[in-house]
This record gives structure tokens, sequence and C-alpha cells, in this order.
């Protein structure tokens, strides 16, 4: 009989040395709840998680930051809307417009604060059926050339948890059209929109490609035995967010 | 946050304070005491133990910890029980035992765990959302409070009838509140239950469990010890809200122009709570308190008084410190207040200052009260003047225990003489392929046992990363140690119909179905917390209900080894003279080395042998069969404790071993329920021969899928480990029959003697029935 990996062993053969190096800042805001998750990602792809806490006001030494999924301020107001001026987003702002192109992965409600920061256009508003939802969910990855989707195939479809409250994908036409034309959808729904988000959009990136936002967690889907395929027998694999991941990594190596 | 300056509220107070100066000059001023719920020999017993009239605060202190909810007056000297069938074999993994927040049970490697089931019933009800909101915050404090991080939820709900127009109600609220608030802390749902029964019409049961995980290092208790050491309350401010019984306040006689008619269910902030999650983890880190308390019943009456007897049994307190987020609260209200997402901690003058810095870090609100003494007394003072001056165990532990008479009610005897068998709801049993295909695809579809995942979509279930099963799974696992892949499994079980019909045999059905559900993912079971969910013991049939389940359940934990670390009573549970079915929820952990080797509950290889675990006799009393009929009597299935005992062994080595790769239960619609669950979790199909159990057992078909009989499972077994397998349950004497095979592509559950099943059609009912009743 094929032995069930032992968790964590498959992991350990995927991650490179050479990208452990590469340090990734993973935020805490109040009120959120993957931060250790992100972290855990980063970790088993080969990385280095960095904590760092929303009201710092120093960025440090990191290649590149992550703002994690919760309910930051408890999302009583719109998402996203008061972590958006935590002291250390300003900072994060300027370093994803700089020349250096700091990358910035914004999951869930990380996705919600960069819409609110205005680094990626559009916004988040209640799922159209009005419930919170945790479901597994196929994305098609539109896009394989933003620092967070390299290791991917263009086309690509993978199977990642979503959970969220508040995740319906809403823009005007022009900024929807100008999203598609300019190659900015990065992940799409497929099979099921499970929000209403417009063009079944679950993920963006900004004209450089270096900050990307979606609603659906990938840190959820990085480990054998505690992904969709081991809790829900989808299909796939445990470890199809693990991509996001790795790809950052290998472009801050490659950077280096 | 709207800006409240605390001054200006002392300032502009002004009571008619009852001081226990003015109180012992005052001995004949009539006081509200059966407004606020106490009894005369309960209000007598407090001057006695006074030597004087109490004043308006202490009246309030006594009334809410004398109550049924805080003090188990009625049920204490039942509950003994617990404690006391206990061998020191299983005491030697618990670390901290019933009495505290919560049980704390050692799972090796340093490494301790902590889980309670309590719950939140009236308030779900008056309030669905908000009160089931408030029951996970409240159980997960208490979790926080034994210096654990708290790491899933766990909600078994039973509500009334399906097609009510109430329910919809309930459902909506409470579900949505359990998710509004568990998910907002980041703590992943990993199980539950959901039962609709007519009887819960008017008093649905909302419980909530809570598990945590700590090093042995960082296990915290609930006193206040070491003079000089300061109070401090910190959290949420202290409102109005959760104040008990709205209207007994009205008649309070501190002021007659205070707001009236206050909420009496809590408002959550699950926001502010997973803030002060985070904020004690900090400090327990940094082992900056010396005891802790969560403010849940009672507020900060519960929180002073088992704080301060628990400790070294004195505590000055200054009522006016306390932050308000309502500044027209009288002393006895803020005493009595249940505003939630509140911790109260000591803390010793070197710590004060960190203490502060981790506050200010997570912007949390605190306020100094006061600080430990060695007086033996809980004095509290309102602008310096005393308002309580008591011995504070009078208050936290030595109130009223009745005896309340109890008696096997008359009824009783007809309703175990009315089996199914042969009663007219059992006429036209089905017999013939197409009725038996027809019957497996009505149980399926059925309210009980139909797919839950409208409401466990709503919840959840990845948050942490270290979710390893969830529902519908038979037992959640959540992994504690990424290193060694160390975890636990949690299952929750009851079934009030078995327990109407057998109170004693009911309780250890629940625990024994808890127990199996727990072992078929592979886990040791290791503890027992259970919520006792019953109607009025003021009744005696109730109150015989209630001293049979608690003498059933310490006597099946006597003979499973395991103990009942922590739980609640839930009495009261009635509409008028109806009570609910004895409920008594039942929540077992169990231990797995390395969750990699969990048991998940379908089979996915193609050409496993399925295997049919354990005897099948005729037991459908109190089935799901006979209620989709409308009858319930009869005696429930036996209870074979022995039995549980080999098959959970079995289960557990076979999951160690790697012989088995799912196992499924058989509970709530027998063999034709699990075959169904088996096959649909995740799509794959079945070929099923039950000749061979037919004539062993001497059961006919329809009783061989529909019958209760407890103590069996089915496992899929690999081909390569059927001969091993097949050894291990003959070595130790264990009925297991194969009956049949896996069939990855049929997409089919085929059981010879009934017409094929698509796997298609049956998820289509499976699925339907909640979104047709709740959209």
């Amino acid at each position: 009989m094929t032995e069930l990996p032992l968790i964590g062993e498959a992991i350990a053969v995927a991650a490179e040395p050479r990208l452990a190096g590469a340090k990734i800042g993973v935020v805490t805001f109040p009120g959120t709840l993957d931060d250790r998750d992100a972290s855990r990602a980063v970790r088993l792809a080969g990385g280095t998680p960095v904590e760092l806490w929303h009201g710092d006001s120093e960025l440090g030494d990191v290649d590149a930051v992550i703002l994690p999924g919760g309910f930051s301020y408890g999302d009583y107001l719109r998402a996203g809307a008061i972590a958006r001026f935590a002291p250390l987003m300003s900072k994060i702002i300027d370093a994803a417009n700089s020349d250096a192109k700091l990358p910035v992965l914004g999951i869930c409600n990380g996705f919600q604060l960069l819409t609110e920061s205005h680094l990626l256009p559009g916004s988040m508003i209640k799922n159209d059926h009005l419930k919170f939802i945790c479901r597994d969910q196929v994305l098609r990855v539109e896009n394989n050339s933003t620092y967070w989707t390299g290791d991917y195939a263009a086309g690509q479809e993978i199977t990642v948890p979503l959970k969220n409250q508040d995740g319906q994908y809403i823009a005007d036409e022009k900024t929807l059209d100008a999203l598609e034309a300019e190659g900015r959808v990065v992940f799409r729904y497929v099979g099921f929109n499970p929000n209403g988000s417009r063009r079944d959009i679950a993920g963006i990136s900004n004209a450089a490609g270096n900050v990307v936002g979606l609603m659906p967690h990938p840190e959820h889907a990085v480990e054998v035995g505690f992904g969709p395929e081991s809790l829900d027998g989808i299909g796939g694999s445990d470890t199809e967010g693990l991509g996001l991941f790795t790809s950052v990594l290998n472009k801050i190596v490659g950077a280096n | 946050m709207t800006e409240i300056s605390t001054s200006s509220i002392t300032e502009t107070k002004k009571f008619n304070i009852d001081t226990v100066e003015h109180a012992a000059k005052t001995p004949d001023t009539e006081l509200p005491w059966a407004e606020l719920g106490l009894k005369q020999n309960e209000f007598d017993e407090i001057v006695k133990v006074l030597g004087r009239r109490p004043t308006g605060a202490e009246l309030a202190m006594y009334s809410v910890m004398w109550s049924e909810h805080c003090s188990y007056k009625s049920s204490k000297n039942h509950l003994r029980q617990f404690g006391e069938k206990v061998t020191d074999e299983m005491k030697k993994d618990m670390l901290v035992g019933i009495g505290e927040n919560a049980g704390v049970t050692n799972l090796g490697d340093g490494w301790a765990v902590t889980f309670k089931i309590e719950s939140h019933n009236s308030p779900s009800f008056v309030e669905p959302y908000q009160g089931a909101a408030t029951g996970i915050g409240g159980i997960v404090r208490d979790i926080i409070s034994m210096g654990a991080r708290p790491v899933a939820v766990m909600d078994p709900l039973r509500f009334g009838a399906i097609d009510h127009p109430d329910t919809a109600r309930v459902m909506h609220g409470a579900v949505a509140g359990i998710g509004g608030y568990g998910n907002s802390l980041g703590l992943p749902n990993i199980g539950g239950e959901m039962v609709f029964d007519s009887v819960y019409q008017g008093n649905p049961l909302v419980n909530a469990l809570a598990v945590g995980v700590m090093r042995h290092e960082d296990i915290r208790l609930a006193n206040a010890s070491g003079k000089g050491n300061k109070v401090v309350l910190f959290g949420a401010r202290t409102g109005g809200d959760g104040i008990g019984g709205a209207s007994v306040l009205a008649s309070e006689s501190f002021d007659d122009t205070k707001p009236s008619k206050r909420p009496a269910v809590q408002v959550g902030d699950p926001f502010a709570e997973k803030v002060l999650i985070e904020c004690c983890l900090e400090l327990f880190k940094g082992s900056l308190v010396e005891g802790i308390q969560d403010l849940g019943a009672a507020g900060i009456s519960c929180a002073t008084s088992e704080l301060a007897s628990n400790g070294d049994g004195g505590m000055n307190v200054e009522l006016t410190s306390v932050l308000l987020r309502d500044p027209t609260l009288t002393p006895g209200e803020i005493l009595m207040s249940e505003s939630q997402e509140r911790m109260m901690a000591v803390v010793t003058p070197e710590n004060v200052e960190a203490f502060e810095a981790v506050m200010d870090k997570w912007a949390v609100e605190y306020a100094w009260l006061g600080e430990v003494t060695d007086s033996g007394r809980l004095i509290i003072t309102w602008e310096g003047e005393v308002i309580v001056d008591v011995d504070p165990r009078t208050v936290a532990h030595d109130g009223p225990v009745y005896d309340r008479p109890f008696a096997r009610p008359e009824w009783q005897d007809a309703l175990q003489a009315d089996s199914f068998t042969g009663s007219v709801q059992d006429a036209g049993r089905p017999s013939a392929p197409a009725e038996l295909a027809a019957a497996v695809t009505e149980l399926v579809a059925s309210p009980n046992m139909c797919d839950k995942s409208w409401i466990t979509n709503q919840y959840d279930r990845y948050v942490g990363g270290n979710t390893a099963l969830a529902f519908p799974d038979d037992a959640g696992v959540v992994r504690v140690d990424e290193e060694s892949g160390l975890g636990v499994a949690l299952a929750t079980d009851a079934n009030g119909r078995y327990t109407y019909l057998d109170p004693y045999h009911g309780a250890q059905l629940a625990l024994a179905e808890a127990y199996r559900n727990v072992a078929t993912s592979g886990a040791v079971p290791m503890a027992v917390s259970d919520c006792l969910n019953f109607g009025s013991p003021e009744d005696p049939d109730v109150m015989w209900q209630l001293a049979e389940a608690i003498r059933g359940l310490s006597d099946a934990c006597m003979v499973l080894g395991i103990p009942v670390t922590g739980g609640n009573v839930s009495l009261y549970n009635q509409t008028g003279t109806t009570p609910i079915h004895p409920s008594p929820v039942v929540a077992v952990l169990g231990k797995l080395d390395d969750v990699a080797r969990r048991t998940p509950s379908g089979w996915r290889e193609d050409g496993a042998a399925i295997y049919l675990l354990g005897t099948t006799a005729a037991e459908l009393d109190g089935s799901e069969w006979s209620n989709l009929r409308g009858h319930l009597g009869g005696l429930p299935p036996k209870v074979d404790l022995e039995a549980e005992r080999a098959l959970g062994e079995i289960l557990i080595n076979a999951s160690r071993d790697g012989m088995v790769d799912s196992a499924h239960d058989l509970s709530e619609g027998g063999l034709a329920a699990a075959l169904v669950e088996a096959s649909l979790r995740y799509g794959v199909g079945a070929r099923i021969a039950l000749q061979d159990v037919l004539d062993r057992d001497g059961v006919d078909l329809f009783t061989a899928l529909f019958s209760e009989t407890q103590g069996r499972a089915v496992v899929s077994v690999p081909r390569s480990e059927e001969v091993r397998f097949k050894d291990m349950c003959t070595a130790r004497g264990f009925e297991h029959l194969r009956i049949g095979v896996v069939d990855a592509a049929s997409g089919q559950l085929e059981i010879n003697g009934v017409d094929t099943l698509s796997l298609d059609a049956l998820r289509e009912a499976h699925e339907a029935t909640l979104p047709k009743y709740f959209g």
C-alpha cells in the first residue's frame, strides 16, 4: 500500500535551499486571522517569513509583503477601510509604487486593503447571496507573468479554499475593460462564481504586476493533509496554492 | 469609539447608595429578592450568612451567583458522580479537573489540551444571532482563561420542526451568529450536529464547544493570590446588556430615574474578542498574570467572588473604577452585567507596567479595580463607601443545594411498551427492491439525515491551517504540533429520542456514539465534556431523567475509562409544562500521535473491500426510520460498552497501522445512512451484498439497513491489507463480515435486493433539503 506522506515531507522536497534567503513580511493588523497561515505558506515554499506589526513605522529588511486574510478592525466599517491607514501601510504603498516595485500580495482582507489603499482598482462588497461562504474553489490562472504567478502555466486551473463575507468584486465597466485589456485579471473563478464578482474575477494585479490581490486563500492549499483534497476530496491536490509563494521567491532570488 | 470621560461619569452619578452601614441600620427595608429570582429560604440564608440584611449590591451578587445557572443547585448532588466514579487510571492524564473554567488533559510532549461544551439556549431563542454568537464568545473565553490558545469550535444544534415558520428565524440567526462570531475569531468550525424535532420548537438548543491547546507551563487558574497584587478588568466596557431579567431590575430600589428594560441578551463584538485572545496570549507568554478569569454569567459578581475565594480569600474593589458604556448603571447592575469580551486578572505590582504595555499595544481598555488582601472578605466600595462586605466563598461556592424530588414517570412503562415493530406506523414496511431504494433515498433526504453543508459552508473550516478532518467526517481533527503531527479529534453526540425512551441508557448511547466517532477517526478517546440540556428540575419526571442520565453517563465513563473534565447544565428548557426531550450532549476528545494517520469517512480506492464490523439486531425503536413514520416508543438500542471499546481499539489500530482507508460509524439511520454517506463523501460508488449479514444475524434486509444497533462501523480495506485486517478482528474476537467492494467507476451504490441507487440522484436528494426550507 502506498504510504500516506507524512505531513511536511512532500513539501520539504519541493522547497529549494536557495530560496531561504528571501524574506517575506507578513503583516498582522488587529483582527487579522490568517497571518500564521501565510507565514507557514512562505516557510513551506522555502522562504523566510518575517512577522510585521501594523503599527510599526518601518518596513525593515523584507523582499516582499503579504497582507493576510481576516477581519481587520472587525470589518465593521468597509472591509479594510480602517487598516488601510495603519502606519506600516503607507510604507508598503510607497514601496509598492517605487522603482524597486516591492512585491505585495493581498489575500481576502488583504485584497480589500489593497483596493482601499488604491494599489488596486475596484472594491469588494457583500457576497450576492448575503452569507459567509467557505468552499473549495477552482480558479484559472489568467496571467502567469505577475511577480506572484510565474510558477504557474498560463490558463492552469488550481483549487484553493475560498472563505469570505464581502467577496463580491466590483468596478465600473471602464475599469473592468481596462483590466481585461491589460491582462490584469490574474485569477478567475471557474465553474461557479461564489460571490457575484464582476466577470468572475477572483484576483487582479497592478500594471507592473508586483501587486496582486485575490479573494480565495492560496495559503490554505500549501500542505498535504490540510488542503481541499484531503478535507473534501474534490480532486487535484492539497498544494495548488503553493505556486504563488514559490513564484515570488523565485522572482526575488532571480532578481538578486 | 465614543469618547466618554470616566471622571465625568462618576461626578454626574447620583445614587442613593445602599451601604453596608446603612443596611445594618435598616434591617426592615423591603428588598426585591423574589423579583431577583431568590426563594424565601435562600434570602433567609443570605441574612443568616451576613448577620444582617444584604445591601442592594450584595443582593444582586447573591441572586445571580445562587441562580441555577451559576450554582448548579438542582444538579450538584447528582453531578458529584462525575468526580466520584473515577479511577486513578482515568486521572493519570487529567492535569486540571472539573471546577475550573475548563478541564485540562495531558497530550504528551509537553502539550496539554483543554475543551468544554456549554449551552446558550434561551438567548438563542430570544435573539438567535446574538445568542449563538455570544455562546461562542463565552466558551472561547473559558478556554483562554486556562492559558490556552483556542484552536477550534463545534456546534451541536437542535431546532424545532423543519417546516414550522419560526424554525427558519432561529436557524438563520443561530447559524449566521455562530459563523459571524467564530469566523471573525479565526477559529475553524470542525463539526457539530443538527437535529430538527418539534420538542425543541420553543426551546432550541444551541450548544457551543471550544478546544484550546497550551504547553504545560502555560496552564493558568482562576485564583487571586498574593496580598497586594492588583486586580484589573480589561477588554470591552461594561454596559447594560445581559443583565438577567430586565423586568426584575425595573423593580430594584436603587433609583427611580434610570433607564428601564435593558436587554437580557448580550451583544457580541467578535473583533474585541479576537484582540482579547491575542492580548491574553501575550500576557501568558510574558508570565504577566497570576490568575485570570473570564467574565461570563454573573459578570463581575462571579469573577471577583471566584477569584477571591479560590485564592488567598480576600479582595478590595472600587466599583466606580469600572469603565462603563452606559454612565447611568447602578452598582447592582454593574455587578450583574454580562457584557461580553471582558476579562479580570491579578497582576503583581512589578508587572503592572508590562501589563499596561501589552494592553496599549493591542489598544485594549483596562481599569485597575483594587487589590488582593488576606482579610478573607470581598469588599466592594462605591466612592469609598462599602457596599459589599462578604465572605467570597459564601457567594461563589456555598450556594444552596437542593435534593429535588424525582420519580420514574408513570407514563414511562407505557412508552417503553409501545414498540415500533407492529405499530400502526410500521404498516407497509418496505421490502421490495424498489421500495427499499425509495426508503433509502427518503432517509438520506430527511431533515435529520440530510446534507448539512448549507450550515457548514457558512463556517470557516480552514483557518489556522491545522484542520485535518471536519464535518461531515465522524470527528473533527486538528493538528496541535506542526513538528510531530500530534493532534486531537473531537465529536459531539446526543440522541434526545433514545434518552426520552430510557434516560440512563440514552445518555450512555450519546457517550458511546461520540466515543465511537472519535475512534473511527483513528484517535484514542481521552476525556469527556457534557452539556446536559433538560426541562424543569422542579418537575419530578424531568428530575428523574436528569438523575438517570447523569448516573448512566458517569457509569459509562467508568467502563470506557475516560473522565468528565467539565461541562454545563441547562435546565428549564420547556414550554409550559412540556419539556424538551432530555438531551445530554456529550463531547469526547481523543488524541492522534500523528494526524496524517486520521481516517476519513468516505472510501476512495477502487477495489477496496468493504467490511461491516459488529452484529445487527432488530432495533428500530427510537430510530430515524421510526421518526420518519411518526413513531416514538419502545426501548432504544442496547448499550454494550465493552463492545464499543473493542470496536474502538480495532479502528484505532487499523488507522495506526494503515489497514483501512476509510471508516464510518453506524448510528442514526443505521447501515443505509452510513453506506450512502461513505459513497457521497468523495462521490465514489460501491457494490454491496448483505446476505451473509442476514444469515448470521437472522434479520431481514430492511432491518439490516435501517436498524440502529450500536457498536458497528463500516470500513474500506485496501486489498493488500485485507488478510492482516481480518486476522486482527479475528484475534480480537470481533464480528466482521465482508459486505462489498468499492467501485470507483460506477457512480452507483448497488445493494443486492435494493434497486440500484445512482450517486447523482442520492446527492441531489441529500443536498436539496436544507436549501428547500432555508433558501
